[in-house]
């Protein structure tokens, strides 16, 4: 099933070449030589995270991770692989749409006001490693931010991004993109995309562009043609990738199954266990919540105003004239789970989850998203039932 | 017009939150432009007469003489914050709320007859009302600043009641207690101190007191999970806010489960 939805055997898309591991570095230099910072994964603290790479031996050669329900570990692969990791504890959102970001100025003179909009040369940012599941969700934030109201600190950074996206070859115990159609192979919005070939001592890369940007890069690359049984051996890979999800979410008739259950016992015990620190809303790649910061110097002459990361899990989020409408902890977590898997396809046209499973993974109590839909469809099913 | 008038007042306590506005260095000069410094016993000995319009209150009631004090403060003060972990909530001294307070004595002091102290380490708002409280061990210059500002300038402090989870995000901090089985008390933390501890890898220990909803319950289960004892984690939850309700409720649930 899997494998005959693999770009490799599309028609039309551009042939794909093989670039040798020994010749990886030649595709960060021709990155920077073009003007961008690449980004990607590395090792810092034995925790493997985005940060800037120089070369090749930045990435975390050789290292893969374990994922389960609040449980993250680092450990040694058998090979050298440089993308043997399932997904780092932060997302690319830090860059796209970063945690802290000031929005404009303002000064008072004369009884007068002027606002000086904030303005900061973009960075022009490669980003090395995207996985289907994070580029699914670029996708989405890209309709939240560039949608009906666009947001131009979004856009500025955003329309000079170049993704170099890798298909991933193997699942982690939190991973479920099968389940919501993102994964495991990029199907299309990269500049680049590689699949990593590991067999023995024959260290390789298939990669292809999926734009022009993308084939301007590849032209400067050392490339051999590849043969059809790198094709095979990549979507091989990639199928049993697909087959080895750690979860999986059913996610049939999901907007009525939420919007029919609002008071599931399932809510009280699932907020029972919710810490409330915001931790899930924190890693979605695809969580959005701001709130606006105005910081006025001690004369009041001038203010500077922040936007910053906020989460629907704290009370001030919905905090309205008298108080916050969500006080409990139940309506909070209820609010984030039905707005990320049903309203969000209302709001946006799709689901708001990618099914990386970071909320999984990180939230500290290991709540399971998957677990909570399972377990609201399979006792409402048992209600009637009877 | 004049300048609204600050007093710094200092009860049971280590001086270190009142030290924060000392440490204010690059805006102190703002600071002492805007307002008159009636009462700053860490920075002049000079104590200038009432009303105060702001009074800054650090150090938590643990005498008789104390608890009469404050309440000539309150009289005299017309927006009245407390500042730190001690104002807040009784601070690290009070741990002897939960013990006999009359044994410490009798081992610390020569003469226990000339010590009069109170069985209890209260917060200043058990006693007066407060306007505003800003928690902390020490507090955040920062936040200090932030509500001096909005003091001056009519709004509410923007301190956000929110865990530090938020803070670790923020800066790109990896989650110790995921990661690496640290125990953290971060998710029932409020935020303020920037996540200083799991930035270098240490687990929260709760400065800034109990998050706006913190779910202790399922923070102590998950603690047991890591297989931190009982006496560790009554331990953690009382070192500097140990008698904030939410962290104390805990501590001495975790007691009476022994």
């Amino acid at each position: 099933m899997t494998a005959t939805r693999s770009v490799y055997g599309r028609e039309g898309m551009t042939a794909a070449s093989v670039l040798d591991r020994h010749d990886f570095d030649h595709l960060i230099s021709a990155l920077t030589e073009e003007g961008y910072q690449p980004i990607g994964p590395i090792l810092e603290g034995g925790r493997i995270i985005y940060g800037p790479i120089g070369s090749s031996s930045d990435l975390p050669i050789g290292k893969t991770d374990l994922h389960d329900g609040g449980l993250y570990r680092v450990i040694d692969r058998q090979d050298y692989a440089l993308f043997g990791y399932n997904l780092p504890s932060d997302s690319w959102k830090q860059y796209l749409f970063p945690p802290r970001t000031l929005l404009w100025s303002a000064n008072r003179s004369n009884g007068s006001f002027t606002v000086q909009p904030a303005i900061e040369e973009p960075p022009r940012l490669a980003l090395i490693g995207v996985r289907a599941c994070e580029l699914a969700a670029i996708a989405i934030q890209d309709r939240v931010f560039t949608g009906t109201h666009p947001d131009p600190h979004y856009l500025s950074i955003r329309e000079r991004v170049f993704i170099v996206g890798v298909n991933c070859v193997q699942a982690g115990g939190t991973c479920f993109c099968v389940s919501m159609g993102t994964g495991p192979e990029l199907s299309d919005g990269y500049d680049l995309v590689l699949t990593e070939l590991i067999e023995g001592d024959d260290h390789r890369f298939l990669i292809r562009s999926g734009t022009a940007a993308g084939g301007e890069v590849l032209s400067r690359l050392p490339l051999v043609p590849a043969v059809p049984s790198d094709c095979s051996n990549a979507e091989g890979l990639i199928a049993t990738a697909a087959d080895h999800m750690g979860r999986s979410l059913d996610t049939d008739g999901i907007q009525q199954l939420l919007y029919e259950n609002p008071e599931h016992p399932r809510w009280d015990a699932v907020a029972s266990r919710c810490l409330q620190c915001a931790n899930c809303t924190m890693v979605c790649p695809t969580c959005f919540c701001s709130t606006t910061e105005d910081r006025p110097s001690l004369d009041g002459s001038s203010a500077d105003r922040w936007r910053t990361w906020d989460s629907c899990f704290s009370l001030d989020y919905s905090y309205i004239h008298g108080g916050a409408i969500r006080s409990s902890a139940k309506a909070r977590y209820r609010q984030w789970m039905t707005h990320k898997l049903a309203t969000w396809i209302d709001q946006f046209g799709t689901s708001g989850c990618v099914g990386c499973g970071r909320c999984i993974t990180w939230c500290p109590v290991g709540i399971d998203i998957t677990r909570e839909v399972q377990a609201i469809r399979t006792e409402e099913a048992s209600h009637a039932h009877r | 017009m004049t300048n609204p008038k600050l007093a710094v007042w200092k009860f049971a306590s280590c001086d270190g939150c009142q030290l924060s506005l000392l440490d204010a260095e690059d805006e102190l000069l703002a600071v002492a432009a805007a307002i008159e410094i009636a009462n700053f016993p860490e920075a002049s000995r000079e104590v200038l007469p009432g009303p105060y319009q702001l009074s800054l209150v650090e150090g938590s009631i643990t005498t008789p003489h104390d608890a009469e004090r404050i309440q000539q403060v309150r009289d005299e003060s017309e927006f009245l914050i407390t500042i730190g972990a001690c104002a807040t909530a009784g601070g690290i001294q009070a741990l002897r709320n939960w013990s006999d307070v009359a044994e410490f004595t009798r081992a610390v002091y020569a003469t226990p007859a000339f010590i009069d102290t109170l069985d209890t380490s209260t917060a200043i708002a058990d006693h007066v009302t407060v306007d505003f409280e800003l928690p902390g061990c020490p507090i955040s210059k920062q936040q200090l600043l932030e509500v001096i500002n909005a003091f001056l300038h009519g709004r509410r402090p923007d301190i956000p009641g929110y865990s530090v989870c938020l803070e670790c995000k923020r800066r790109g901090t990896t989650c110790v207690m995921v990661a690496a089985g640290t125990p953290c008390l971060g998710p029932v933390t409020q935020a303020g101190c920037g996540a200083l501890c799991p930035a270098y890898d240490r687990g929260c220990y709760g400065c800034f007191g109990p998050a706006e909803s913190a779910n202790l319950e399922s923070l102590v289960a998950e603690w047991s999970r890591l297989d931190v004892d009982k006496p560790t984690l009554i331990r953690a939850l009382r070192t500097y806010n140990g008698y904030a309700p939410a962290f104390r409720v805990a501590s001495e649930q975790l007691e009476d489960s022994r």
